[in-house]
């Protein structure tokens, strides 16, 4: 029976019949840029390549180690970034996990940590671009507020990792010391925590097209 | 086609089990009733006990019914938090163990109780060495598994059995993945006492069996989880499921006649299937290899590609197996099972358990490995991990 599938139909388009992966060894790729993310010890590994025309990305080709939910989610990744003649370098440098998972049709909850690596592996690569042809990336990082002032750490990077599957706050704090020093910032810092887990696991498929 | 390798996690209902279930609907009757219908019902059920009784070697008086192995291993463990001691108790249980055993030993740990895991060599077993090296003055219970239900490894449980009697240490085995598969005689054994559970030897989910050695005597040093009516002596309250033991009392039956046959087909298969997949497919790890395995138990590592992609693919081509993967559970951790043998966290996500049963066939492994160097090759092409040959 399919409707009761580990995921959707459109996941399991894309974990069965994946668009755009390297079947061959990168270096007869030739890629313009390359980034890879993850490791095989956290079960997740993703390796994207891009050729740069024009501003813009004019292939993208990927290796993915990891789940069905990580081959799909490179795979739509790809797909994603090659519409329309492919993505300019700086709106491809700003994709989301969110429009990656949106443009699945929904994840498990608990799949959700698999799928934000395509979009840092890309951003990986656009790096590797700017830095082989000596340029300076000129995209600026969106600025997040800054949550903990003694250790640095910003709303976006709890985001990231709740997103990963820190969900409670002695995983958060192990990950990146927050609150450590000074342990003003507490309270808010959980507060922010909490609100992002509700918002990606309070069901048990996350589909930001349906997020209220 | 559809080929189920996942008899370790579940078995199919035995042709015997169905027919004994559909005999038995009509005898609704309370066995605990004084009147007809209840006696009927008592009445039929007799020589179904008797049946798991003889299977297992076992005295009706040192068989507790349980509704599955996780609630007979709950009772053994925690009727050790309900004695009265006046020094740190101590328990070991070996690394491996299913999380029946596992949590409900690290239930008793956050009640005060100091526990040891034992961890087990490169090929999955527990060396009885480090089990006498363990043991303290404080120890009072040992549990270790009579056969690991994901890699199939066999323990020395009569070892081990004998060195805890010496050592006048409580041992129990959970007997789950031998039941059906390895002859049991538990009134021969150096067991105090074991777990069975009979959705794994083909009868329903939702029955198990708590064997103690001398039940009688025994009984006032154990705690009932289930308290209430007079069922099974008074120590496992609850109308019986009566068509559950009617199902067990089937499988046993069945078993008993055919279980040499089975275990001489299911070698033969998971031989002729490691043996392919050996020779075909390159950059594999079989995982406990080199010990005594349960004949039916096959688990392998892939390297480069992890193991829930592995399984799902298989499952669109009708092949139901399970991984070790931490993927497949949605946690960060992979399987402790291979972990314990091997700390690589890699070889565990990369792992796939086939688990053949009686009605398994030549075919099926055929069709198996077919599907199975497909998929690998596939994976492999994508994976950032795999260079090649
Ligand atoms: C070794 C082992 N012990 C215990 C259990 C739990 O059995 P039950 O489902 O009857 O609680 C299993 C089943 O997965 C098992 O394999």
């Amino acid at each position: 029976m399919d409707t009761n599938w580990a995921y959707n139909e459109n996941v399991k388009k894309h974990f069965m019949t994946p668009k755009n992966m390297l079947a061959g060894a990168p270096e007869d790729y030739h890629a313009d840029g390359e980034g890879s993310v993850g490791s095989p010890a956290c079960g997740d590994m993703m390796m994207v390549l891009i050729k740069v025309k024009d501003g813009r990305i004019a292939d993208f080709k990927w290796k993915t180690f990891g789940c069905a939910s990580a081959i799909a989610s490179t795979s739509a990744l790809s797909e994603l970034v090659l519409e329309n003649g492919g993505m300019k370098l700086d709106d491809a440098y700003r994709v989301t996990p969110e429009q990656i998972i949106a443009y699945l049709g929904g994840l498990p909850a608990n799949k959700i940590h698999c799928s934000v690596l395509g979009d840092k592996a890309l951003q990986a690569a656009i790096d590797d671009y700017y830095k082989k042809n000596n340029l300076t990336n000129p995209i600026k990082k969106a600025e997040s507020p800054i949550v903990c002032q003694c250790l640095n750490v910003s709303e976006e990077d709890i985001r990231m990792e709740v997103l990963e599957g820190a969900t409670n706050w002695e995983t958060l704090q192990e990950r990146t010391k927050i609150g450590t020093v000074c342990g003003k910032c507490q309270e808010n810092a959980k507060q922010i925590q909490a609100n992002f887990v509700k918002r990606y696991y309070s069901e048990k498929t996350y589909n930001p097209d349906k997020e209220a | 086609m559809r080929v189920y390798l996942d008899n370790n996690a579940t078995t199919p209902l035995h042709p015997d089990v169905i027919k004994a279930i559909t005999d038995f609907l009509p005898y609704y009757g309370n066995p605990s009733s004084l009147h007809e219908t209840g006696r009927d019902a008592k009445e039929k059920l007799y020589s179904s006990i008797n049946s798991i009784s003889e299977f297992f070697g076992c005295p009706r008086e040192d068989m507790i019914i349980t509704s599955c192995a996780s609630e007979s291993n709950n009772i053994i463990l925690k009727s050790f938090m309900n004695k009265k001691y006046d020094f740190r108790p101590h328990i070991i249980i070996s690394a491996i163990e299913h999380p029946a055993i596992l949590e409900t030993a690290k239930y008793l740990e956050s009640n005060g109780f100091d526990l040891s895991l034992a961890p087990v060599n490169e090929d999955g077993v527990v060396e009885i060495e480090t089990i006498k090296n363990l043991i303290k003055k404080e120890t009072v219970l040992i549990s270790v598994m009579w056969v690991n239900n994901e890699i199939g490894t066999v323990q020395p449980v009569e070892e081990i059995g004998r060195l805890a009697k010496e050592k006048n240490i409580f041992f129990h085995v959970d007997a789950v993945q031998a039941a059906g598969s390895i002859p049991i005689s538990f009134k021969d054994l150096p067991f105090d006492s074991a777990s069975i559970s009979a959705h794994k030897m083909y009868a329903p989910k939702g029955i198990g069996l708590l064997y103690v050695k001398n039940f009688a005597k025994r009984k006032k040093e154990l705690t009932p989880l289930i308290h209430g009516g007079h069922q099974e002596g008074g120590f496992r309250a609850g109308t019986e499921n009566t068509i559950g033991i009617a199902a067990f009392g089937a499988a046993c039956s069945a078993l008993s006649k055919e279980m040499e046959k089975n275990h001489a087909q299911e070698e033969k298969i998971r031989d002729h299937f490691e043996d392919r997949v050996q020779k075909e497919i390159p950059h594999i790890i079989i995982n406990g290899k080199n010990s005594k395995r349960k004949v039916s138990t096959s688990n392998i590592t892939f390297k480069y590609i992890e193991g829930e992609s592995i399984l799902l693919r298989l499952d669109l081509h009708g092949i139901s197996v399970s991984t070790g993967s931490a993927c497949s559970t949605g946690s960060l951790d992979p399987s402790h099972v291979i972990m314990a043998l091997s700390d690589d966290k890699e070889r565990a996500h990369g792992s796939i358990r086939f688990s053949f049963g009686r009605e398994n066939t030549m075919a099926d492994a055929d069709y198996t490995v077919d599907k199975l160097k497909e998929t690998v090759a596939f994976l492999r092409s994508i994976s950032p991990l795999y260079k090649g040959e």
